[in-house]
Order: C-alpha cells, then sequence, then structure tokens
C-alpha cells in the first residue's frame, strides 16, 4: 500500500522548523537589542543626546544590535524564506 | 575625535555578527538554497573582507604600541585573506578545497594576537578578560574551520562555526575601556565610567 503522507511527513517537518528558525532570528536579535537598551537606558544616548559627543550618538550598542536584527530580517531572511519555499515548491 | 576603543570594538561587533548571523542561516536551509540568489553568495564573505580592510585604520589609529600595530595589521591581513578566499571559491576562481585553510589560519593568528597584544592579566579589567578569552576561544575553534576543510557539508560543523562567530560579536559588545570584571578592576587601570 503507497502512503504517501507518511514519507512526506518528516521532509514538511524539517521544512517548517527550518522556516520557522530562519525567520525567528532577526525578530530575536531585535528582542535582545531592545532588552539590552531597557537594561542599559543610558548606553541608548539618542533619549539624551544634549551635551552628547558625536560617537556616542553614532554607535550605541543596543541600537547597533537592533538595527543588525533589521537588517538581517528584511534584506537577508526574508528573500532566504521565499526561495526556500520556491525550493521546496518545485521539488513536489 | 577618535572614538573610544570600547566603541570600535562595540562596531566591529555589528559587522561580525551579522557574518554570524549569514552562516547560521546558509548551515541551516543549505548551500544549495543559500545560493540560489547570485548576491547572497558574495554576501558573509565580502563582509568578512570588509572588516579586513577596515582594520587598516583600526592598525593606523589604534596604536598604542609595536604590539598593538602588529596585532591589528596581522588581523587586517588574515581577515582580508580568508575573506578573498571564500570569494574566490564562491565566484569559481578558486577551486581546491584547501584554500579553505584560510580560515584556520586567520583564526590562530587572532587568536595569537589577542592573547599576545593583551599585557595585563586576566582578572586586571574587563577588556583584558575579554581579550585572553577572545584569544582562546579563537584558537581552540579553529578546530571548526579545519574540519570543515574536509567537511564542508556538515550541518553541525557550520552551525557551530556559526554560532561561534555570534559568541565572538557578544564578546565584543561586552567589552568596556575601564569596567571590573567578576568585581575585580584593578587600581592601575584607570576610573571607570559609563
Amino acid at each position: 500500500m503507497e502512503t504517501p503522507f507518511v514519507s512526506r511527513l518528516p521532509a514538511t517537518i524539517a521544512r517548517t522548523t527550518r522556516m520557522r528558525i530562519v525567520s525567528g532570528i532577526g525578530p530575536t536579535v531585535v528582542a535582545a537589542g531592545l532588552v539590552w537598551a531597557i537594561l542599559q537606558p543610558y548606553r541608548v544616548t539618542l533619549l539624551h543626546p544634549r551635551g552628547q559627543g558625536v560617537w556616542w550618538l553614532l554607535i550605541e550598542p543596543p541600537l547597533l544590535v537592533v538595527v543588525v536584527g533589521i537588517v538581517f530580517a528584511l534584506l537577508v531572511a526574508r528573500p532566504l524564506l521565499s526561495d526556500l519555499e520556491e525550493r521546496d515548491a518545485s521539488a513536489r | 575625535m577618535l572614538p573610544h576603543a570600547e566603541m570600535v570594538h562595540w562596531a566591529f561587533a555589528a559587522g561580525i555578527l551579522l557574518v554570524g548571523l549569514c552562516l547560521l542561516c546558509e548551515a541551516i536551509v543549505g548551500e544549495e538554497v543559500w545560493q540560489m540568489r547570485a548576491w547572497r553568495k558574495y554576501l558573509w564573505p565580502g563582509l568578512a573582507f570588509s572588516l579586513g580592510v577596515l582594520l587598516w585604520p583600526v592598525m593606523a589609529f589604534f596604536t598604542n604600541s609595536s604590539i598593538h600595530m602588529y596585532a591589528h595589521g596581522s588581523w587586517a591581513e588574515v581577515l582580508m585573506l580568508a575573506g578573498g578566499t571564500e570569494l574566490g571559491l564562491v565566484h569559481g576562481r578558486l577551486r581546491s578545497p584547501l584554500w579553505r585553510l584560510s580560515w584556520p589560519l586567520a583564526f590562530v593568528v587572532t587568536g595569537t594576537a589577542f592573547i599576545v597584544h593583551e599585557q595585563n592579566p586576566w582578572f586586571f579589567a574587563r577588556s583584558a578578560f575579554l581579550h585572553h578569552l577572545l584569544g582562546w576561544t579563537f584558537i581552540v575553534a579553529a578546530v571548526f574551520p579545519l574540519l570543515l576543510v574536509w567537511r564542508p557539508r556538515s550541518a553541525v560543523l557550520q552551525s557551530c562555526f556559526a554560532l561561534m562567530i555570534v559568541t565572538v560579536s557578544v564578546m565584543l559588545f561586552s567589552d568596556r575601556d575601564v569596567a571590573p570584571i567578576f568585581g575585580h578592576l584593578s587600581s592601575l587601570a584607570g576610573t571607570p565610567h559609563r
């Protein structure tokens, strides 16, 4: 007896897991940056810019983490997810 | 007008974090999917090469001593070499997988430079502790890119390599010019600031 559902199930689970992980990395990094900003608000000089030097305004580590997370989610993860879907669709 | 050394560490940490996330994604989805778009296969090797180029101004402007100059200069060289060879490999100009030995070489040189150019003991201050920790992390973790030369498609090794790069970025984000480490701060280190 042919049971295509059973043979396809592990591949489907693996695909879903991979997609969840890839789509979750960016938001996780953004969340880590936001938690850091809440724990050490004095590192976010945008909240109190008066009297700060240019480097303190440019390089704010919690915001750098948030920016990396957003850039990764929009420019890397999003097209990667569509490619992953496209490849799985063509493989079916 | 120059930024504090800790700020340079944070800026590089951001770039290294992006490289680590890209490597992690490539390990998760596999090389075939990762390289479906032409620009993406050059992404993290290009970032690594660019970080190597950006280490040259660090060498020029943060030369506290000769050993600092040698350390930053050697990082710039090996990171450009590793990023450049990776670019050559993904483009197809370089074919031998042995070119990937440039990564373990870069790790060992970087780790040694971290340890050698830190003149203070582990618990002198947080920056000293992190320099020692980063140095040993790079030397020990060189085993991942070394094994990847012979097992390039191993998802476990690729993930370990990527997570090690992310860990390095976390360590760099933790760096402070003058701050205690586990309650220890030498009186010779100076006055802590934010």
